[in-house]
């Protein structure tokens, strides 16, 4: 028997109806937990580190050499969303991922959307994640992002709105397929009396959209990763072994005669498609940075020759730059004709004069961030700032307003979570990867992370962030 | 098939794990004989020092070559490359880096061996446990792969590590006592322990005793050491393995290192340990060592760093 605490007023928990009510999704889990001695669900928690750590699900941490390596907590109470919501998400997802695809082949070919003067020229073309040189390069089917992580949230209103597109490199699906499979060992009954959607399909749809992202028959595919220090490793070592396909580094390849190959210990084999978890300054020393090791010499010709295909394509970034992003709804209406199913959160551009005063009039009450700042850095949250901090962030947009947008400050919804004290709401967000290949795909389910301190909205890993399983229930009807 | 840079790891990895095994062997007897009345002060810490080709490294740090001094640089100093911590260290270095080829059991153990090292490398533990301890490791280490590990490809560039290390080693050894043999006559009483010391190294020892049921004699060791295939540290028995992992890979970028060691197999099949003493044992052990580090090139040159 959990006493479980309520959220603050305010907030849209995912289990609890203000009133103290069980949402209906959420229903039977509840019936179970009550039901549940606290001494078996923390020996159920045991269990599951225990095993994370001998699998070795861990991320690496940078600069330490004893060979610990951290684990992400994660959290044994689900996140269910009904169907009824997953179809809103799917739909919406699948409509913005098709219009980001449209609008990298545009940019990269015709730019009509610029012309049409929706976007300003500067935005695109002075962007650093911009790549000239993938001007005029025809890609096959026209897919540039191959695969996309979306980071949704859903707010005080219940709705869900699009945080932001991840386009380049997006991580966090191995922990999705492995929290799936802890749960289902830890907790058999559930999956016995809840009907939730199968994620582990997913490195089976992955491999599908690598080998159609080619129109060479019967492609072979690679997982590339710049090595074992990087943080990420575990997925890529983890994916590669699910799809069944090597892991390169760099080093591994080569490239001879227009085309990329691999040395291997029957001789040197042609390689077709690169899944690479390396970001684009790196990939080629000879086109982008030349003081990288992690590349492949060449690397950019023989793709600029359609000799290889990487996934996802050079210059991906442009379209889920902070200072692109607020562009994405009217991208959908420009490509597709039709509304955006999914909400973008709202957001003032400084570059924008009015706009720039709303901004400096409410900086006590909003989030601002630098347009090309990643893992919150070059960010102010108005509502925890002091005022210096606002004066001081005040005077950097007055000096270079291009350089910022605002959002209000997000009400990132809740779930029960455990903590030292029980169960009580932690602050959640959601990330499903969509698969563009022969048609867009994706597995019903997705990255729940959840910020284990309380009232914090950062789920970060790195800054104390956990994850959970995600169930998407399937209409019993 | 698999990624050179994935075989050179496994095989470096094995490699490495052996090496360390060896250098307890070896230090474990040399500190067992330093304790005999007859032994001459530290000429067999010197003579360990000088198989292991750190004579050099270690005189430039300790000068005096006291045995204490050389032990320390032999089992946990961190500057040392060759030290037994840091045999530990590469090979779990490249364990690592090739985690998703081998269990997770064969990590887990060579992984923990590594922290516990570098633990008592810290406490400075005495060195007689701390032999076994590393012998032991390398057995763990053996039996998780042989109890674990698929039947492929990755599997024999293991074992190829493990039995060209020891192949190596071995020669080595024996080298080092080469001048001793003489004709039995003048086998000496001190030569008994030095003889005995070599065998029980070698962990051949009981074998010897059962094989020969004679007292100890230079040619019989030699020959034990060098032409028996049952005896599973021998050069024989290691190259008896090397020959037939090699065919078993596949590909066929292999031909010369195959056809390098097909013809190292056949010479030993076929050797008499007579002969091998009238040519001079020194000149076989050095030519044995030079085909053993040119089939460790082919194998390099086929597999491993394949261009």
């Amino acid at each position: 028997m959990h006493a479980l605490t309520l959220p603050e007023s305010g907030h849209y928990d995912e289990m609890l109806l203000d009133s103290g009510g069980i949402r209906p999704h959420y229903r039977d889990f509840a019936r179970w937990l009550h039901s549940q001695p606290p001494e078996t669900l923390a020996r159920k928690r045991a269990e599951a580190d225990l095993m994370f750590h001998r699998v070795g699900i861990t991320f690496a941490v940078y600069g330490d050499d004893s060979g610990a390596e951290r684990l992400i907590p994660f959290d044994t109470v689900p996140r269910i969303i009904p169907a009824s919501d997953w179809q809103t998400l799917e739909k919406g997802m699948r409509q913005r991922v098709t219009a980001l695809n449209a609008f990298l082949h545009d940019i990269y070919h015709e730019q009509h959307i610029v012309k049409a003067g929706l976007i300003p020229a500067e935005q695109v073309f002075s962007n650093s994640q911009y790549q000239p040189a993938m001007q005029g390069l025809d890609l096959p089917h026209r897919i540039y992002a191959h695969i996309t992580g979306v980071d949704v949230i859903r707010h005080s209103d219940g709705n869900f709105y699009v945080l932001e597109d991840n386009l380049r490199v997006p991580s966090g699906v191995s922990y999705m397929l492995e929290n799936r499979k802890m749960m289902m060992r830890l907790f058999p009954e559930l999956f016995a009396s809840h009907a939730v959607a199968p994620v582990q399909h997913y490195p089976t749809l992955l491999l599908n959209t690598l080998r159609h992202a080619s129109a060479v028959d019967n492609p072979t595919v690679v997982v590339m990763t710049p090595g074992h220090h990087n943080s990420a490793y575990f997925e890529h070592a983890f994916l590669a072994q699910q799809m069944g396909v090597e892991l390169v580094e760099g080093q591994d390849l080569f490239v001879k005669n227009h085309r990329v190959y691999m040395r291997t210990t029957a001789g040197n084999k042609q390689v077709d498609v690169i899944y690479r978890r390396i970001d684009d300054a790196f990939l080629d020393p000879l086109a982008f940075r030349g003081d990288s090791m992690l590349g492949v010499p060449g690397l950019l010709s023989v793709y600029r020759a359609g000799g290889v295909i990487l996934a996802n394509a050079i210059g991906t970034g442009v379209a889920d730059d902070k200072s692109i992003y607020p562009y994405v709804p009217d991208m959908i209406r420009f490509y597709l004709s039709e509304e955006p199913l999914l909400q973008n959160v709202p957001t003032w551009m400084c570059r924008r004069p009015a706009e720039l005063d709303h901004v400096l009039n409410n900086l006590h009450e909003l989030v601002v961030k630098e347009v090309h700042g990643a893992g919150g850095y070059g960010m102010l949250i108005g509502p925890a700032a002091s005022t210096a901090e606002i004066e001081d962030f005040r005077q950097r947009i007055i000096a270079d307003p291009n350089n910022y947008i605002a959002q209000p400050t997000l009400c990132l919804s809740s779930c029960p979570t455990f903590v030292e004290s029980g169960i009580a709401p932690r602050h959640i967000d959601l990330r499903p990867f969509v698969l563009s290949g022969r048609d867009i795909t994706m597995v019903a389910g997705g990255l729940t992370r959840v910020a284990l301190k309380e009232g914090s909205l950062v789920v970060n890993s790195s800054q104390g962030g956990g994850t959970k399983d995600t169930w998407i229930l399937e209409d019993q009807s | 098939m698999m990624l050179s840079r994935t075989a050179s790891q496994l095989y470096w990895m094995s490699r490495y794990m052996e090496r360390a095994e060896n250098l307890a062997r070896l230090l474990d007897v040399t500190h067992s004989l330093s304790l005999l009345p007859q032994s001459r002060g530290g000429s067999d810490i010197t003579a360990a020092l000088a198989t292991t080709g750190a004579l050099e490294a270690c005189r430039a740090r300790h000068p005096q070559l006291y045995a204490g001094d050389v032990m320390h640089f032999m089992t946990f100093d961190a500057a040392n490359p060759a030290s037994i911590v840091n045999c530990l260290k590469y090979a779990r270095e490249n364990a690592h880096a090739v985690r998703g080829k081998i269990t997770g059991e064969m990590w887990e153990s060579i992984n923990a061996s590594w922290l516990e090292a570098r633990q008592m490398a810290l406490e400075g533990r005495p060195l007689a446990g701390f032999f076994d301890w590393v012998k032991e490791r390398s057995h763990l280490f053996r039996g998780t792969t042989y109890g674990t590990i698929q039947r492929n490809d990755a599997f024999s560039f293991v074992r190829l590590g493990t039995f060209m290390e020891r192949a190596d080693n071995t020669a080595r050894l024996i080298n080092v006592k080469s001048h001793l043999v003489g004709n039995e006559a003048e086998d000496s009483a001190a030569d008994f322990y030095l003889w005995g010391a070599l065998l029980r190294s070698l962990g051949a020892f009981e074998a010897y005793h059962e094989l020969y049921r004679d007292t100890l004699s230079s040619r019989r060791v030699a020959e034990l050491l060098i032409l028996r295939p049952d005896v599973p540290r021998s050069l024989r028995a290691c190259v008896d393995e090397i020959a037939e992992l090699l065919p078993r890979i596949k590909g066929d970028t292999g031909h010369r290192a195959k056809r390098l060691a097909a013809t190292l197999h056949a010479e030993m099949s076929y050797g008499q340990i007579d002969s091998i003493l009238d040519d001079g044992l020194h000149t076989y052990l050095t030519q044995f060592l030079s085909q053993i580090h040119g089939l460790g090139d082919a194998i390099h040159g086929a597999y491993l760093e394949a261009a």
